[in-house]
């Protein structure tokens, strides 16, 4: 089975829908060069970061600790904590996948998986995936992180401390712009995304978590929110 | 020259999440509760995701900046508006309360 598309109409459909993900992307990135370069860190080992990590939040913590003098295996786990929630998306991915795509494909398109791309991709219009749609977007996604980089290292004393902190807004914008207009049409969107700020909030909140990173919080609010919203989306589907 | 094993030990950990279900779950017939389960996570990934990080996005003294920069995301989302315009909204609306408060 495959969609109505060529594979080249595919791939290009994939770029085209990237292009709100690079928007996002490369100011994000810019401040993450930025900051490192800020932090000290040699800058080849920051553009190997983007390059190789490529997942916003784990680069930039990872600067974070390293400046704090943290213990490499404790920013080696909390990447891992962080980086968890992937693993719910690729599972999801997987499941929307092409039959065509194969296992070669398969370990490629993964490294490509983040939010955004994930957000994207699973609300792209075609009742099959593309493995070209996902290659498209997952390509410029990550040019475009990587561009930003770049900028960020290259003309750090260039930019103002203002522009700075108001382009650390850009991530969440696309993510509030992704979720919103599936809300309005889609039920389950809204109680299932409300379900899992509230267990987000009393997870960041409430202090019975201590210490724990984040990242815990923002897997256990998707895992269960999700959990409890599927007990009755089955039971609707089935009926 | 360390630096760069830390980043590689990274990496390796941000891509095997990734990887394995990737791999591992092609053409695997789920049950309709898993499926329902996994047509949900979009939904309640990016609830997490926006809130509560979406206060300190604009750093830790610019909680104002934050708020009206997502306010503002939200409206144009609420109103269709492209995804793009969602963003530099955002941005822009940030970036207003920072020149001016």
């Amino acid at each position: 089975m495959s969609n109505s598309f060529s594979n080249k109409e595919n791939f290009m459909r994939g770029v085209k829908a990237a292009v709100p993900i690079a928007v996002g992307y490369i100011p994000i990135a810019i401040a993450f060069g930025l900051l490192a370069k800020s932090a000290g860190v040699p800058s080849y080992v920051s553009a190997l970061m983007s390059f190789l990590i490529y997942a916003g939040a784990s680069q930039f913590i990872g600067v974070n600790l390293i400046v704090l003098g943290a213990s490499w295996w404790e920013i080696v786990i909390t990447t891992f904590i962080l980086n968890l929630r992937h693993f719910l998306m690729t599972a999801t991915i997987a499941q929307m996948l092409e039959e065509k795509a194969s296992t070669k494909w398969r370990f490629l398109l993964a490294f490509g998986i983040t939010d955004e791309t994930f957000s994207v991709t699973s609300f792209q219009n075609e009742k099959i995936l593309s493995r070209y749609y996902s290659f498209g977007l997952n390509t410029v996604a990550f040019a475009s992180w990587n561009f930003g980089t770049w900028i960020g290292l290259f003309f750090a004393d260039g930019f103002p401390d203002l522009l700075k902190s108001s382009m650390g807004i850009a991530l969440y914008a696309m993510f509030i712009g992704l979720l919103v207009p599936q809300i309005k049409k889609y039920r389950p969107a809204l109680v299932v995304s409300s379900l899992a700020v509230i267990i987000n909030c009393l997870y960041t909140w409430l202090p019975l978590t201590g210490n724990l990173s984040s990242g815990w919080g923002i897997i256990l609010a998707t895992v269960v929110s999700a959990a409890i919203g599927a007990k009755f989306c089955a039971l609707e589907e089935t009926e | 020259m360390n630096l760069i094993y830390l980043v590689i030990a990274m990496a390796l950990v941000t891509y095997i999440p990734r990887m394995l279900p990737m791999v591992l779950l092609q053409n695997v017939k789920l049950p309709a509760y898993v499926k329902a389960f996994m047509k949900l996570i979009p939904y309640a990934a990016l609830g997490a995701l926006i809130f509560p990080g979406a206060l300190t996005s604009a750093g830790p003294d610019h909680m104002g900046a934050a708020i009206i920069g997502s306010s503002l995301a939200i409206l144009l989302a609420w109103l269709g508006t492209n995804l793009i315009l969602v963003v530099a909204g955002g941005i822009a609306g940030s970036l207003l309360v920072n020149l001016f408060f």
